[in-house]
């Protein structure tokens, strides 16, 4: 895109199905899914 | 929902809702309030005193191909679905043990006043952390990654019981088919070559505490006559800090009214080699000469971006830190329902003291309306424990419409209560700072991207 750089590609609403697992770190913006 | 801000130079435009972060030109930046409210022809004769037609067409081909790949103007629609994962069956994952009641400093902010917390002096004995770790095992139901922090007071004034329940915990984790994650608080007074070999081999991370310059560390993190700490503790954590191989470690600070200045502390961490460092606004009651007041916002706004810009220079001079605020997973980070969910305080994550009495978390303890039960007859007060399940961004009015709520997760509950009376509402100042760090955090990835031509 000429206007536009997006800086990433995840989408919030892809991990509704598969996220919840629980077993993360307590924390919530700088951690990493450990179960992708 | 779409955040737009411009910082350091870059145009930056956030949908909220898909997390998608987008750099645009000024067109761009111009067109985006306008998009769902105007035709594509009402667009352009708002915009065609400024821009070419056919930029303006071209633009807002641009914004409707990712409004239709889900990356831009993004619905909200995960607020009955954080209600129905709320309702599954609650289990503890992590406890912070309050190893100690006890403290060999005596730092003027401290909410554990001297680590007493309220009460009285007191260590953990091994059998009361024993029962806690049992307790953790029983109700952690199919997790298998456990946490437990060694907290205080100062916990290596309970040196020998942290490692007794170091050694219980790694016999259970085998019969049990659990994974626990041990991690260390000091305030380095009584740090030495056995304690930095034992946490090498055992804890996931440490926290070192230390605020930054000499003078500003020693005003707030005195010793109980009165001498200053930092020059005891400087050389303990750099050497800590080398042999840790300048990773899961974290110098952490507070920073108050009296150094508003903080991305100098910051700055001077990181001069002294540390690679890894957090420097956090202190909370504190209005009252308290080092409270920070909304009158010093501007200036601290004016500090994030310093040190933001610093961060992008010391990074390019391949001299880099991490500042645990600025910290921003935009590809990787948690699914929706840990964002929404926080902390867990009071139902995933509980706090214990010496005497095995459970908390909703560390900043609660010795508060006895929010007692919960204790670890040999677990938790008892579950109409407390079904007040924090509830507390979740939705729950809160003002967060429920804010651009920060999946990289805050709705703000600590411990803050809200002590401003407030009540866990649903925000800390105020701490909200506005948040946003501020979320600002320039998702600017530096801007920046980097752009340094490896992504931009």
């Amino acid at each position: 895109m000429k206007h536009i750089k997006t800086l990433n590609t995840k989408k919030l609403q892809n991990t509704v199905k598969k996220g919840g697992c629980g077993e993360c770190q307590t924390s919530v913006g700088n951690q990493s899914c450990e179960n992708k | 929902m779409v955040h737009q801000y411009k910082n350091n130079g870059y145009n930056i435009v956030l949908d909220v809702n898909s997390g998608s972060v987008h750099v645009v030109d000024d067109i761009t930046y111009d067109m985006v309030p306008l998009f769902e409210a105007h035709t594509k022809e009402e667009i352009r004769d708002k915009l065609k005193q400024s821009y070419p037609e056919s930029d303006i067409f071209e633009c807002y081909e641009e914004i409707q191909a990712l409004a239709e790949s889900g990356q831009l103007f993004t619905k909200d629609e995960y607020e009955d679905y954080i209600g129905q994962f709320k309702d599954r069956p609650t289990v503890v994952k992590a406890l912070c043990l309050h190893i100690a009641h006890d403290c060999n400093l005596a730092c003027r902010y401290c909410f554990a006043e001297e680590g007493e917390y309220h009460g009285r002096r007191a260590l953990m004995t091994f059998e009361v952390g024993k029962a806690a770790l049992d307790f953790l095992i029983a109700n952690s139901g199919n997790r298998r990654n456990l946490e437990v922090d060694f907290f205080g007071g100062e916990p290596l004034m309970n040196f020998e019981v942290v490692k007794q329940l170091v050694a219980y915990g790694r016999e259970q984790e085998k019969i049990y088919n659990k994974n626990f994650r041990f991690t260390l608080t000091t305030n380095g007074v009584l740090l030495n070559d056995e304690v930095m070999e034992f946490a090498n081999q055992e804890m996931a991370n440490v926290v070192l505490s230390i605020d930054g310059r000499k003078e500003v560390n020693d005003r707030m993190r005195p010793f109980r006559k009165g001498a200053g700490s930092y020059g005891l503790i400087v050389p303990k954590f750099q050497k800590f800090a080398e042999s840790r191989h300048q990773e899961k470690y974290y110098v952490r600070g507070t920073f108050t009214h009296h150094n508003l200045d903080f991305s100098k502390d910051v700055l001077h961490l990181a001069d002294l080699g540390f690679q890894q460092i957090s420097v956090e606004p202190v909370v504190a009651e209005p009252k308290e000469d080092y409270a920070l007041r909304q009158e010093d916002l501007p200036q601290l706004f004016e500090e994030y971006d310093k040190l933001a810009a610093e961060v992008i220079r010391r990074q390019r001079e391949g001299k880099p830190f991490q500042f645990f605020h600025f910290m921003i997973d935009l590809e990787g980070g948690p699914c929706v329902a840990k964002r929404l969910s926080g902390c867990g305080s009071g139902t995933e994550y509980l706090a214990v003291t010496p005497w095995g009495d459970l908390y909703p978390c560390h900043q609660f303890v010795g508060s006895e309306p929010f007692l919960m039960g204790n670890v040999t007859e677990g938790v008892k007060n579950t109409q407390l424990q079904k007040e924090f399940k509830q507390c979740n961004v939705y729950a809160k009015e003002k967060c429920r419409d804010c651009f920060a709520r999946f990289y805050c997760s709705g703000g600590c509950a411990a803050n809200s209560y002590h401003f407030h009376g009540n866990i649903t509402d925000v800390y105020d100042i701490g909200c506005q700072l948040q946003k501020k760090r979320i600002e320039c955090a998702i600017m530096i990835k801007a920046a980097l991207a752009e340094d490896d031509g992504q931009l």
